[in-house]
């Protein structure tokens, strides 16, 4: 066991699998000789070789595109999108051919690839290297949202995404790349996709969260203390397919909900949890359900610390709902 | 210089980038009128490498020796794709089918290019290559089943007609979306080098294609990697109703390779004999590990873009009566006879037997149900989530109390 940042528990990930799996090719911008601009790649390319590790031209749709062609012939590919901000110009490739693949023709053609990319705000990067676009990916039909709030589930979520049989959006907080530490076991292992995880348990209040606004909960669950309530926290790992029945438990346990999430309000994934909630849990609730999220505005650079829900503003909503 | 790229130095003597090096001759970009107003002797563009004259003779010294078998099978699959293009159109226009894309006039591309593929070459098409399949083997029932989306289509009712996939031939699986293949062969042409086997892949896209980001990127990366990969693009002159002139400034679309850092050739894509010879040389360079060619073969379309379209809105008449005039099924069947490989016996022989073949895979298509409710849920993953297991136990709930589902679906509009 040792202890190490996220960002080295996603890089031992992708160290430990590829020498497991010769099917598995890293593609995308500077990720071979530079080791990826956050160096999440650093010394594959040296471990495993150019064809194993590939830089690529500067398109993401060609390095989406690309990995559609190498999964069908045969390969695993982990392609990365620097950021996410950067991800649009792959949007038709993986939501016209990678989520549909399987589907239009069949079960005759599938395209399994784990696409990493780092997500989110917190690092100073304006609204071109800020934004949470889970929502856009989480309404495809055929594809898998998964986002690991700490490294030793960003070590075994990536495993896990790279054994699994479908395509699979990964997304790294890199806020806390290198601010979170946390013992990871060497060797393989597995967290299993699509269960949540109660990262804190307690009886009054449910803050339902995922990747770095787990930390932001956490400690909003330690500012509530002195305040009176007992909060529990669920920090859901993978939003597709989405862990229900642990989010139903805890709410009909609690009986009221904070939703946090750094994306804008309107349409993001907050809003499919609290659907979820009151279709299936209605009557166990003790006041209405509340998010904390994103401004619905385009991310701000002076102001992101403003924008972004921070403990505070999750611990004054969890005083809403207690209250009401 | 019209060959693109420096690339084809070495050539031998008869091979196609050669035969189009000689022929070729010098125009600024500005002369694409010749050909878009049809005023010129010939509309084929003076770059473009061709077997055939236009009087269907041959030149003896650029005569391809090629098997007879080789070249009746050519043929046999140009005439059953034009045969399955006339019946796919008949059955939309019944109402039969609720939709149609047609490739006449395309017969020699289709049937040429992959003529010079082997079986576990990777194949992504376009919608407009049902002679790429038919070609490799697939089974008319499967294809006509596609048509009426129906339980025994592959893509179990869940694509528009004419959007095949044939995992088994490697023939990849069709997108509406444009050019989005295009870079996906070459991903695949990847995993082949990676894999180090000898497996090429080959792309079509039409002139329209080349203006999405995917075509771009697509021949970006495969030069950058010298990809085994090879792109055809069917100039067929238009994109729906756009001219090729309003769809780019680039006169001709070969020229595109010179960008990309790989060869180019311009083939008469109504020469089946050209087609062959051009793609089976850029597809063994491929083969070799020297990297992509871009191949533009020109030719017209000769029907709408789809049963939905009217050409007779936007076509100019007068190239398409001269395109008319080089009909690449008649120019081939000239060529048969002339060498006595072929008899008007025989091609009504074959024309009866290819009626009989298509009408029987028609009688056993046309009756086949439609898929089942359920069959909606699979396939979305490798295995149904919790998600979908209850929205497909909510849906046969519904069918259970309503009795039906009641189709109001209008005709589709393009």
């Amino acid at each position: 066991m040792a202890t190490m940042t996220l960002l080295a528990a996603v890089r031992d990930a992708l160290l430990t699998e590829m020498g497991l799996n010769d099917k598995i090719v890293i593609m995308g911008e500077d990720v071979g000789h530079n080791g990826g601009v956050f160096r999440a790649t650093e010394g594959l390319q040296a471990e495993f070789g150019e064809d194993r590790v590939m830089d690529t031209p500067l398109a993401e749709s060609g390095i989406i595109g690309m990995a559609v062609g190498m999964a069908v012939n045969g390969l695993k590919p982990v392609p990365e999108i620097q950021f996410m901000d950067f991800i649009y110009p792959a949007f038709d490739q993986i939501v016209s051919e990678v989520a549909k693949l399987r589907y239009r023709s069949g079960g005759g053609f599938s395209c399994p690839m784990v696409i990493r990319t780092p997500y989110g705000g917190g690092i100073r990067g304006g609204h071109y290297h800020s934004q949470s676009a889970e929502a856009y990916f989480a309404h495809t039909a055929g594809l898998k949202v998964v986002i690991p709030s700490n490294p030793y589930d960003a070590k075994g979520l990536l495993i896990a995404s790279m054994r699994d049989n479908d395509p699979i959006l990964f997304m790294e907080p890199k806020k806390i790349y290198r601010s979170m530490k946390g013992e990871v076991p060497e060797g393989p292992y597995t967290v299993e996709l699509g269960k949540a995880n109660v990262v804190r348990e307690g009886k009054d209040v449910t803050l339902i969260c995922w990747g770095a606004m787990t930390q932001v909960c956490l400690q909003a669950a330690e500012l509530c203390v002195p305040r009176g309530a007992d909060c529990e926290v669920v920090d859901l790992r993978t939003l597709v397919p989405l862990d229900e029945e642990t989010i139903l438990e805890s709410v009909k346990k609690t009986g009221r909900v904070v939703i946090v999430h750094e994306a804008q309000r309107t349409c993001g994934f907050g809003a499919e949890v609290s659907a979820l909630i009151a279709e299936e849990a209605i009557l166990y609730l003790e006041a209405p359900i509340v998010r904390v999220t994103g401004l619905d505005t385009p991310f701000p650079y002076t102001l992101e610390h403003v924008y972004m829900p921070d403990a505070e503003r999750v611990a004054l909503a969890v005083g809403k709902v207690t209250n009401f | 210089m019209e060959m693109a790229q420096t690339a084809s130095k070495k050539k031998k003597a008869g091979s196609p980038a050669r035969a189009a090096r000689a022929k070729a001759v010098t125009k600024s970009a500005g002369s694409k009128a010749s050909a878009s107003k049809g005023t010129a002797k010939s509309v084929l563009r003076d770059d473009c490498f061709f077997i055939l004259n236009e009087n269907n003779t041959v030149d003896a010294k650029r005569e391809p020796k090629l098997d007879k078998a080789l070249l009746l099978r050519m043929y046999r699959n140009m005439v059953l794709t034009r045969a399955y293009d006339e019946r796919g159109m008949m059955l939309q226009r019944q109402g039969r089918i609720g939709f149609y894309v047609p490739s006449t006039g395309q017969e020699a591309i289709q049937i040429g290019t992959a003529a010079a593929l082997t079986p576990t070459d990777w194949v992504f098409p376009s919608y407009r290559e049902p002679g790429v399949c038919i070609y490799r083997g697939a089974s008319l029932h499967t294809m006509l089943c596609n048509l009426w989306g129906n339980a025994d289509d592959v893509s179990k009712g869940r694509q528009m007609p004419v959007h095949y996939s044939f995992a088994d031939l490697r023939i990849f699986s069709i997108s509406s979306p444009i050019s989005t293949q295009v870079i996906q062969a070459v991903g695949a042409a990847m995993a082949a080098k990676i894999k180090k086997e000898n497996d090429i892949a080959i792309s079509y896209n039409g002139d329209g294609g080349t203006s999405e980001n995917d075509f771009h990127t697509g021949l970006t990366f495969a030069g950058a990697y010298k990809a085994p990969a090879v792109f055809i693009v069917t100039n067929n002159q238009y994109a729906i109703s756009v001219p090729l002139h309003k769809q780019t400034a680039c006169t001709r679309l070969v020229d595109k390779a010179i960008g990309y850092g790989m060869p180019g050739i311009a083939v008469d894509g109504n020469d089946v004999l050209a087609v062959y010879m051009a793609t089976k040389e850029a597809v063994d360079r491929a083969r070799r590990g020297e990297g992509p060619t871009l191949i533009e073969m020109l030719t017209l379309r000769m029907g709408p873009h789809s049963s939905s379209d009217d050409p007779t809105r936007y076509r100019d008449e007068e190239l398409f009566k001269a395109w008319g005039k080089r009909d690449p099924i008649e120019r081939f069947k000239t060529y048969l006879t002339s060498k006595k490989l072929w008899s008007e016996k025989e091609e009504v022989a074959l024309k009866e037997e290819l009626k009989a073949l298509i009408s029987a895979a028609i009688e056993t298509a046309e009756p086949v149900p439609p898929p089942s409710v359920e069959e909606l849920f699979d396939d979305v993953y490798a295995e149904k989530t919790a998600q979908l297991k209850k929205q497909e136990a909510d849906l046969v709930k519904e069918r259970e109390l309503r009795g039906k589902f009641i189709n109001t679906s209008e005709a589709f509009p393009l």
